[in-house]
């Protein structure tokens, strides 16, 4: 391998700031791959600069269509266009009461000035294992809506994810238009967790969310975990889940569900993140309180 | 092309502009706005940071058109109207200002954090907002101080740098800080010259190799290229060094690192040049590679330098005092660890930046004007070869340049620009050289911009080292022996290495006095980047480990630390491991009882627990000369111009750098009290070789005392002729010193400090925060106490970031850290509370009483450090950087050291004592 000193500096040729759905799908048909969706930028834009992607003739930014730069309440579902950047969702009066997993994961992303441009669509979109948004809203159990030249549909978040990096959704003729989610109710809770190592790299070692139901007996009716990376794309614990429903929400069972997600994901060892024994140190300390911290939302009525 | 509109700062711009461009490219280039700087373009660094919509954002990654319609504001428009805003105004008051390339960016941010918060902002506030916005100066203090201020609306008096008659002792602002706050200030890359081409640099990316071939038809070929230069085109000598010629300014032979320079272009732009870059076609034969210091000095390693006698060795440096065998003898307690230190990066927020201008450059032929602000006012002229630099050492960089195009040192100028930043790491030559040869080759100017990427390739680091320390004692605690053996990883040029480890070798025994001292060290040539001058010198190596060393002895002997340290502590009539008595200025022992009596103030406890948390406290003291020494002639000379009437107008000229520690203030302000005139009406012009005489280099904490000491005695010269118009040189020399091994004084001064860490470890993550750091500085006088606070907050949150959380990773010589993104210098989130004690023991040969206070404010902090994570844990930390991950799995299985820092794969080797033989 040979060292490359420099950045690349290949860049596109035109910047498309579309207002409508209609406009941008028009764009990205014409250009038939040649185009590429972006969001915020901030990570897209960084790897461009250092030559990770394939060159395109066009960018298609998606964060000036009317409409999608809001959060809105419809039908049950809390929406988030592809617009709405990370700083936007943190600020939320209805997403840090009814979605607190999400406004704790999206706030601990970058710094200011990148959640300040970055969007939660582009951190889904990048389908990079512990994106932290990606992380909150799949525990939420969170939707995302895609549209091409044939319409728009929406799908469960999970099944969009490929691999490291790689969506479901093709971003040269596909966008993501919008997100979105059930916001907590009565008796439901949710919560967030992320360890950094502040050394080296500025990628998280173990990222987790979960949402809890209680019953009223205390009991735990319905549990989403979700977590990265512990594989290649966002992990959702369903056997750590099926542990949790139906029991008391106490230490105990939380302790107990920790230990089958770890059983049922192989964590990895990275030469520059984290060793293996770490980050299941981490998963075994910070699993069980973020359950518990969901869990006293419950209680108090709160998400 | 498309038309870009926007409102910026308040008023409306439509321009054409191509569609690819960023934000930052569109403010600097076709709007002209260089108040925006660029440090890292990878959203990183936040430097770049403008509001669109009243929102931060880092202008680097933010495509221009995602601006369209919206409302920017940048640096400029603050002070559109002339008067400053209340955070400008507050950032000059708390000397929040230093280098400056942050200032825009981190005031941009904080304007918005205002607008949005208002008065009742807090400093949590504070940290969460500026948490990506990143200054290596200052260690944020001064910058949460003037934030508090301008959003309290607080007035501080006592600022007034203008009218100060007796203005040594005084907190003035840096007389640069002005410009640097409103956008005006120029650095390197905001210059722009007609007809100017740009410059890049075929990298070798491989760690050594022979050199088989170099094909630039290509390169030569593309549209736009006007010149591409290899070694055969060096037209004089093709190395350069610092202390030995041994780095080639074009590669000719072999490579001996992944960022060797193999063929240099200039074009018409710098995306002509990148591409033209890639074209070049060099082959090559790839040798064995040697990357660590040990391995290097085995029998047959592959060798970085054939010609040499030593094999890699590229010096044994020796200190020798008493008999160490007998001081062993008659120790009750022998102490005896190995310690390992990173490779370290700089990460000055300004990448280098040069700017060569062919001899006889005539603006006009280009459809230019000549533009007088850019080169210096009325001095004005283009008639040698001149380059725009921000160096740490003017003059090396003329002779050098001189040197490679075959000239003498007179046909060449230097102009120093300011320096965003330098610690060490822009002493050695970088694009100085391929700038003058391009300029001369194609006639036009030639700019060339390291990215940040390059920079982190290039240019030197602070040496790894692997430390073995050896300490005796009675049970008393009075020291008989301190053996020590160091290995220092030079990499592929010599640079300052042997200066710098000289440093760490004499240093070694810490500020203490032994009767019996042996330090053996071994610089040894590798295929890493090369280590040079680092802020604290090689004793920021040794320090850690002496220091270490001590606590764990204190243990031993059931000593107080601070006891023991006080009991063994350099001072006036004690002798150094050197040989050097003292005479005067050691105010080690006041610095201890400051740190000691503040840390023990109401309530102390050695340590104590809360929830999931560890407190505990660390001490650690050091000592670091003033000046070159060891025998180098250390001079400087300055020139003071007096125009007597109705006001008197001083002018002085010395040839040294500013990097943001506020040398023209210093330089003023002696001037000013000599002439008995106000500070404001003396202006200082620095760096510019053909006007400004030479002033040395800006390292070893030598220019307050050096240079002060020139521009004093030139003033005083200048107050005793009372003519209208009086004109001085002053030639100074500093006290002579003798080589190391004679004995006698090798320094002619040394500052003294003592430390102390308060650390948190979160027994949940092993992470660790210090939360507070009592510090106290003997520096002899402290000239100018704004600066000083600066200068010590800013040195021990770098320090701090060399024990937590920096390294700089090379895998078999090549780097990891090749992004701003691998490499995590200390944010505002990391800074702690520091109380500065300032000890003034005078010097008698010093300007005012002064010595140096750069860079030992960075020396003891690691040591405190790692000793307070030994008290709240059990745990010895052997090698830094300190690594959570290590740290908990020793607390939880019940090691007691940690031998593995932050990237380290291997285990720390065996050093035997002597080295090896």
């Amino acid at each position: 391998m040979t060292i490359v000193a420099q950045v690349s500096v290949q860049r596109w040729q035109h910047y498309y700031t579309p207002t409508t759905v209609a406009e941008a799908i028009e764009i990205l048909t014409r250009y038939d791959g040649e185009a590429r969706v972006v969001g915020g930028g901030t990570d897209l834009l960084v790897e461009t600069r250092r030559g990770l992607h394939k060159p395109v003739s066009a960018m298609v930014d998606v964060t000036h269509i009317e409409g999608l730069g809001e959060i809105s309440i419809e039908d049950d579902y809390i929406i988030i266009g592809c617009g709405v950047t990370h700083s936007q969702i943190v600020r939320n009066e209805h997403i840090l009461k009814r979605g607190s997993c999400l406004a704790e994961s999206c706030g601990v992303i970058g710094g200011p000035q990148v959640r300040n441009v970055g969007t939660l669509a582009g951190n889904v979109a990048h389908a990079l294992p512990a994106g932290d948004g990606t992380i909150g809203l799949l525990a939420l159990g969170g939707e995302i809506e895609v549209t091409d030249i044939d319409g728009a549909r929406w799908l469960p978040l999970q099944e969009s994810f490929r691999g490291p990096g790689k969506s479901f959704i093709d971003r040269y003729r596909q966008v993501l238009t919008r997100l979105r989610f059930r916001p907590t109710g009565a008796g439901e809770g949710s919560a967030h967790h992320r360890v950094m190592r502040p050394q080296g790299l500025c990628l998280p070692i173990i990222s987790m969310g979960v949402r809890v139901a209680l019953d009223a007996e205390n009991l735990i009716s319905d549990a989403r975990i979700s977590m990265g990376p512990v594989g290649p794309v966002p992990y959702l614990a369903e056997p750590a889940m099926q542990v949790l429903v139906g029991g008391p929400a106490t230490a105990s069972q939380f302790a107990k569900a920790t230990e089958v997600a770890l059983q049922d994901v192989e964590l990895r060892a990275s030469k520059y993140r984290a060793t293996r024994e770490y980050r299941e140190q981490m998963v075994r300390t910070f699993l069980p309180d973020i359950l518990k911290r969901a869990a006293n939302r419950a209680r108090r009525g709160l998400s | 092309m498309r038309k870009l509109r926007m409102t910026l700062n308040g008023r409306p711009v439509e321009l054409d502009v191509d569609e690819s461009r960023y934000l930052s490219e569109v403010l600097r280039g076709e709007l002209g706005l260089h108040g925006t700087k660029i440090g890292c373009n990878e959203a990183e660094c936040g430097i770049c940071t403008v509001l669109v919509n009243g929102t931060p954002v880092s202008s680097c990654v933010y495509p221009a058109f995602k601006a369209h319609g919206a409302v920017v504001e940048t640096i400029e428009s603050l002070s559109a109207n002339g008067e400053l805003h209340p955070l400008q105004q507050a950032f000059l008051d708390q000397g929040a200002v230093q280098c400056g390339i942050c200032t825009p960016g981190m005031i941009m941010t904080a304007k918005a954090l205002i607008d949005d918060k208002g008065a009742s902002l807090t400093e949590d506030d504070i940290k969460t907002a500026l948490k990506d916005t990143y200054c290596r100066c200052t260690g944020y203090a001064s910058i949460v101080r003037a934030i508090l201020q301008a959003a309290r609306g607080e007035v501080r008096v006592d600022s007034d740098s203008t009218t100060a008659t007796s203005p040594v002792g005084r907190p003035l602002p840096n007389p640069n800080a002005r410009a640097k706050i409103d956008g005006s200030a120029r650095f390197t890359d905001d210059y722009t010259f007609a007809g100017m081409l740009y410059a890049r640099t075929k990298r070798a990316g491989v760690p050594h190799a022979r050199i088989l071939s170099i094909d630039t038809a290509a390169a030569r070929g593309l549209p736009g290229v006007h010149a591409v230069l290899t070694h055969e085109d060096v037209p004089g000598h093709n190395r350069h060094g610092l202390v030995i010629d041994d780095w080639p300014v074009l590669c000719d032979d072999k490579v001996r690192y992944a960022g060797d320079a193999v063929a240099i272009v200039a074009a018409d732009s710098e995306e002509i040049a990148a591409a033209a870059v890639e074209l070049v076609e060099v082959d090559y034969e790839e040798l064995p590679v040697v990357d660590d210091a040990l391995a290097a000095a085995e029998s047959g390693a592959p060798l970085v330098h054939e010609d040499r006698n030593d094999g890699n060795l590229l010096k044994h440096i020796q200190v020798d005092k008493g008999d160490i065998d007998a001081g062993f003898a008659a120790a009750d307690a022998i102490v005896d660890r190995t310690y390992r230190t990173q490779s370290a990066e700089h990460l000055f927020l300004e990448p280098e930046c040069s700017i060569g201008v062919p001899a006889g450059y005539d603006p006009v032929e280009f459809g230019g004007e000549v533009d007088a602000a850019a080169v210096r006012g009325e001095y004005a002229r283009h008639d040698k070869t001149t380059i725009y630099v921000g160096s740490q050492i003017p003059y090396q960089d003329r002779n050098q340049a001189a040197a490679a195009l075959g000239v003498e040192p007179d046909s060449v100028r230097v102009v120093a620009t300011l320096t965003g930043g330098g610690f060490g790491g822009k002493e050695d030559i970088t694009g100085q050289i391929h700038v003058a040869l391009l300029a001369e080759k194609t006639g036009r100017p030639v700019k060339m911009l390291y990215s940040r990427q390059e920079s982190l390739l290039v240019h030197p680091k602070r040496h790894p080292t692997v430390i073995r320390v050896r300490i005796g004692a009675r049970s008393n605690g009075a020291l008989t022996a301190v053996q020590a053996t160091l290995y220092g990883d030079a990499g592929a040029y010599a640079s300052l290495s042997e200066k710098v480890l000289t440093r760490a070798t004499t240093h070694a025994a810490g500020p203490y006095e032994s009767p019996n001292v042996k330090v053996d060290c071994f610089a040894m040539y590798t295929n890493n980047a090369p280590s040079g001058a680092f802020r604290g010198f090689g004793v920021t190596q040794s320090c850690f480990a002496v220091e270490s060393t001590m606590d764990i002895l204190a243990g031993q002997l059931d000593i107080d630390p601070v006891e023991l340290r006080h009991a063994n502590a350099l001072d006036v009539g004690r002798t150094t491991s050197t040989g050097q008595e003292l005479r005067e200025s050691a105010g080690l022992r006041e610095c201890i009882d400051k740190v000691d009596s503040d840390m023990r103030g109401t309530g102390f406890r050695w340590h104590w627990e809360e929830g999931n948390s560890r407190f505990a406290w660390g001490t650690a003291v050091a000592y670091k000369n003033t000046g070159l020494g060891g025998g180098a002639p250390d001079k400087a000379s300055a020139e003071v111009e007096v125009w007597r009437g109705d006001e008197t107008r001083v002018e002085v000229r010395i040839s040294s750098a500013e990097m943001g520690q506020n040398l023209p203030g210093v330089l003023a302000a002696g001037a000013a009290q000599e002439l008995d005139v106000a500070v404001g009406n003396v202006r200082v012009l620095l760096g510019d070789t053909d006007y400004c005489p030479d002033g040395g280099p800006t390292t070893a904490s030598r220019q307050s005392f050096v240079s002060g000491n020139a521009v004093r005695l030139a003033a005083k010269e200048a107050a005793a002729d009372e003519a209208d118009h009086v004109l001085v040189r002053y030639d100074y020399e500093a006290p002579r010193t003798l080589p190391l091994g004679e004995g006698g004084d090798m320094h002619f001064a040394f500052s003294f400090a003592a430390q102390a860490a308060l650390v948190e470890v979160d027994m949940k993550t092993g992470e660790v925060h210090v939360r507070k750091i009592i510090a106290a500085h003997d520096i002899g006088r402290a000239l100018n106490p704004l600066t000083l606070r600066g200068q010590v907050e800013g040195g021990i949150v770098m320090a701090l970031g060399y024990t937590l959380t920096e390294n700089y990773i090379q895998e078999l010589g090549k780097p990891w850290t090749r992004l701003m993104a691998r490499y995590k210098m200390p944010s505002i989130t990391h800074a702690p509370e520091i109380v500065s004690h300032v000890v003034e023991h005078a010097v008698s040969t010093g300007p005012f009483g002064a010595k140096g206070a750069g860079e030992l404010p960075s020396i003891p902090t690691s040591a405190a450090i790692a000793n307070a994570i030994h008290r709240a844990t059990g745990v010895r930390v052997h090698s830094l950087p300190v690594d959570q991950d290590e740290l908990l799995r020793a607390c939880t299985s019940g090691a007691d050291r940690v031998e593995l820092g932050w990237g380290d794969l291997e285990p720390i080797p065996h050093v035997s004592l002597g080295g090896e033989t």
